[in-house]
């Protein structure tokens, strides 16, 4: 991870065999996304507040940046961490080259943690559940 | 688990603890007396949590005059915040799970 310590980031690429339109409704029709995501009231509108809902909790979100078939992102509120996830689509001659980046704010960044906002009790509970749902 | 861990859950486990130290989150550096109005416990008690959140690397303190001054220290819960690790697996596991929808979806 570089400049680890200025900002945090996630990346996450895969190939798939399908086109970009096809995973395009799995990332923006609120239904399908709750079959491999959360439950969840988002609109592919810039600026839609929306939110992620599980058992552990939510993630307060915000529409970002649309553009169909290509690229998605929003905002990840959650555990007091505040990020952005981005997901690009690349045609390929075989499907998809899918990427999604999660960036965050420094941790030093005293607005990253809203303690207070989310609750040290459910940031905890979390927490256990995300590292528990790891393989 | 490694140690560092096992103390700040330790540390934070407590309410009144967690409480103080969210506070210090929320509203910036405080001084006992101010801490104290807002715990619903003694002045003693406060200064004992702060020791101890002290002691986990919470919290820092800086002496102003005959004030002391808490401040939190958020980067002591990096070891909480493994964060980009959780996040790629989390990530990762929800790829799978797109992959079988995108498998069972109508073209």
């Amino acid at each position: 991870m570089n400049e680890a310590t200025e900002t945090l980031s996630v990346v996450v690429e895969r190939e798939i065999p399908f086109p970009p339109e096809k995973i395009w409704r799995a990332l923006t029709q609120p239904h399908l996304i709750e079959e491999w995501l959360m439950k969840n009231d988002f609109k592919p509108v810039v600026g839609h507040s929306f939110n992620f809902r599980a058992d552990w909790g939510s993630v307060d979100c915000q529409v970002m940046a649309v553009e169909p078939n290509k690229t998605l992102s929003y905002t990840w509120g959650a555990f007091g961490l505040g990020s952005v996830v981005t997901w690009t689509l690349t045609p390929t001659s075989t499907g998809t080259h899918l990427r999604m980046e999660q960036s965050g704010f420094r941790p030093d960044q005293q607005q990253a943690y809203q303690g207070a906002k989310f609750g040290w009790q459910r940031f905890f509970a979390g927490l256990e559940r995300v590292v528990g749902g790891l393989s | 688990m490694p140690q560092p861990h096992d103390i700040l859950f330790k540390t934070l486990a407590d309410p009144t603890r967690r409480a103080i130290f969210e506070r210090l989150c929320r509203d910036g550096d405080q001084t006992v007396g101010a801490l104290t109005a807002q715990a619903g416990v003694s002045q003693p008690a406060v200064s004992k949590h702060l020791g101890i959140l002290k002691q986990a690397g919470l919290v820092r303190d800086r002496h102003e005059g005959r004030q002391t001054h808490y401040s939190a220290q958020l980067g002591a819960l990096a070891p909480l915040m493994d964060w980009t690790s959780q996040m790629a697996g989390f990530w990762k596991n929800r790829f799978d799970d797109l992959e079988d929808l995108l498998k069972r979806m109508d073209q």
